[in-house]
């Protein structure tokens, strides 16, 4: 009987409680835009980092990966060195350079380029052909529309320019093996990658048997902080960073996000309250001699209270429902925007939907909802009786 | 009748309006037996309806007591008096005050489901309340759809769901034309034909003639109490439907 009076109430004013609902809706997918915004870079970060399956990071001493154009001296030593703890289950060396792709009329497309280890690598996804081999090179989309080619391409790539011979430096002929999708890269930055030592090859003495970073996996069970300490200790020219402090960075860059979220989150919580609690106030007023012409006929203060505190649940529900569908469409507007700014990884998303994300924000609405109708819920089961029949009579 | 349902021991109630304090029952003591039919008359604002709040235990004296069944309501807890109100206690109102949004059977039903009578029992029961009021064919429409005379008669029906052992009346038929109000108060001298104690606050010369005691009240005091030889009416087919 409750659930047909708090039917029947909420039905009784239908432009009220569609409007009701509608406010909460824009208030819950506030709150919950907040929510996925507050987590999504971090969680997308901490995907990215850890989704192709390197815990470890190792870099020049004092600088993070590709953070400067310093490379790791003695590469295949390095390596080695590194092979040699048990904990360490692959080493996967990156060279990090550019390179150009000569036109007939003498200018030229350029390009970053990675040196990987096509086996081990951890930079690209794969979408079409193969992995390079000798001779062989993978471009992403953007370098193949610059470039005008597709995979099977045969063509001549360059290490570097003379300005003073006018002419491209070691110049070589490579086949295009695949299409991918470069993982820690831009969308529209022209990106290919070729053999660690092909790249190496194409950067003359100075990149010989050089490496910007090497991604270490480590073995099954290992205690990761233990290798970066060992590493730290192993390899006193490297700095070794592991996944975890590198998500720990990205957190202590991104406290501004979280904040902006927590505060217009918390804003728009609150709003859902007051919006809530007043409706509910409102329609208190309204209805006190039916509430008390109820208690005089023997209704229970505590099912008044059920009955009014569920009117500002359901009204919280179905607006945090509607506002979950706003929230979603909102965010991935707003995150189309967001992924479109320049020089940011393709995999990086700003709004992360995340069910638990949703369930808490929910929860949250849920318990604001049934707060918001407390006090009303109480005034209007605690009238009294007698002096409200006595002025609704005059 | 069977002795006091209802017992009042020098009751006093006081209440403040705007500024003033108004003494509105002043040391009322009266009995009234199982099975009577009382009215109460006076003029406007001598207490009358002040007095029926404080048997029907919706407010409390400022001194003396009202004792219902033997229990003195004025001890009880606001849940006690809550309980005593829903199955002791029938109301009906002026403004016959149903809930606007549910059908007339849903009224009767309301105290039966807050009594926990499950769902069947009480929706078979509402219909024979309906029936017994005369509105057996009205059971779905909703108050809006139903006239005064109509709305009352639910109102009834609404009090006598949970089988009071009294049903009070505060000016029954004060928003009912005369031949409605008429009709009230027929069903009225039927119900407590069939058993039902009832007390009627009244300006209705009418519906105080039919009862069987009739006390009045001026400036919060009993000032006569009197015991008539009612009009009565023959035994109504359904009789004993709201003491079933």
């Amino acid at each position: 009987m409750i659930l047909r009076l708090v039917v029947a109430s909420l039905t009784g004013h239908r432009a009220r409680t569609l409007l009701a609902i509608a406010g909460v809706a824009v208030s819950a997918a506030l709150l919950l835009d907040m929510v996925m915004l507050s987590s999504g870079m971090r969680e997308s970060f901490r995907s990215l980092l850890t989704s192709r399956g390197f815990e470890l990071r190792v870099a020049p001493k004092g600088t993070l990966p590709f953070d400067t154009e310093a490379t790791i001296a003695d590469a295949t030593a390095t390596a080695a060195a590194l092979r040699e703890s048990a904990d360490i289950a692959a080493v996967s060396p990156v060279l990090g350079g550019t390179i150009h792709l000569p036109r007939a009329s003498g200018s030229a497309t350029s390009s970053v380029a990675l040196g990987v280890d096509p086996e081990l690598q951890g930079d690209y996804v794969l979408l079409s052909g193969r992995d390079p081999g000798p001779a062989e090179i993978v471009f992403n989309d953007a370098l193949l529309a610059a470039s005008g080619r597709q995979v099977g391409d045969t063509l001549t790539i360059a290490g570097g320019y003379d300005p003073q011979l006018r002419r491209f430096t070691s110049p070589r002929v490579v086949r295009i093996a695949g299409r991918a999708r470069f993982v820690y890269l831009a969308r529209e930055q022209r990106a290919a990658a070729m053999p660690i030592a092909a790249l190496q090859a194409l950067g003359g003495a100075a990149r010989r048997d050089r490496a910007s970073l090497m991604m270490i996996r480590a073995a099954p069970g290992a205690d990761v902080e233990a290798v970066r300490l060992w590493i730290a200790a192993r390899l006193p020219k490297v700095t070794a960073i592991s996944t975890a402090t590198a998500i720990a960075q990205v957190e202590e860059r991104l406290s501004y996000f979280r904040q902006l979220a927590f505060i217009l989150g918390s804003v728009s919580l609150v709003v859902g309250v007051l919006l809530v609690g007043t409706l509910v106030t409102v329609s208190v007023n309204e209805r006190i001699g039916e509430f008390a012409v109820l208690r005089a006929i023997g209704i229970a203060r505590v099912t008044i209270i059920a009955q009014i505190m569920l009117e500002g649940a359901v009204l919280m529900l179905a607006g945090s429902l509607l506002g979950l569908a706003l929230g979603l469409v909102t965010a991935r507007y707003l995150n189309t925007i967001l992924v479109s700014f320049p020089g940011l990884p393709q995999s990086i998303d700003f709004f992360l939907f995340q069910p638990r994300a949703a369930w808490t924000a929910l929860a949250l609405l849920g318990v604001a909802g049934v707060a918001a109708g407390a006090w009303p819920a109480w005034r209007g089961a605690s009238l009294p009786i007698a002096r409200v029949l006595r002025e609704e009579a005059a | 009748m069977t002795g006091p349902v209802l017992r009042l021991a020098a009751v006093e109630r006081r209440y403040t309006m705007g500024s003033e304090e108004v003494r509105a029952v002043r040391g009322v003591s009266l009995e009234i037996d199982s099975g009577d039919y009382v009215a109460i008359v006076g003029p406007s604002g001598c207490g009358k309806s002040t007095l029926l709040n404080l048997l029907g235990a919706i407010d409390r004296p400022d001194r003396g007591h009202v004792y219902l069944d033997g229990r003195d309501v004025g001890a009880l807890g606001d849940g006690e008096a809550t309980a005593l109100r829903l199955r002791r206690i029938g109301f009906v109102f002026q403004r016959f005050h149903l809930l606007a949004a549910l059908s007339a059977r849903e009224n009767v039903e309301l105290p039966m489901s807050e009594a926990g009578v499950g769902r069947s029992e009480r929706a078979a029961r509402a219909r024979e309340l309906l029936s017994y009021v005369g509105l057996a064919a009205r059971e779905r429409h909703r108050p809006p759809q139903l006239s005064g005379g109509e709305q009352q008669r639910v109102a009834i029906a609404r009090a006598l769901a949970n089988r009071p052992a009294l049903v009070l009346a505060d000016e029954p038929t004060g928003e009912l034309d005369a031949r409605t109000g008429s009709e009230i108060a027929s069903l009225f001298r039927r119900l407590n034909d069939d058993g039902t104690t009832l007390i009627v606050v009244t300006h209705d010369e009418d519906l105080a003639a039919a009862a069987k005691r009739t006390i009045h009240m001026r400036d919060g005091l009993v000032v006569r109490d009197e015991r008539s030889a009612p009009i009565r009416v023959g035994p109504d087919s359904a009789a004993g439907a709201g003491q079933r």
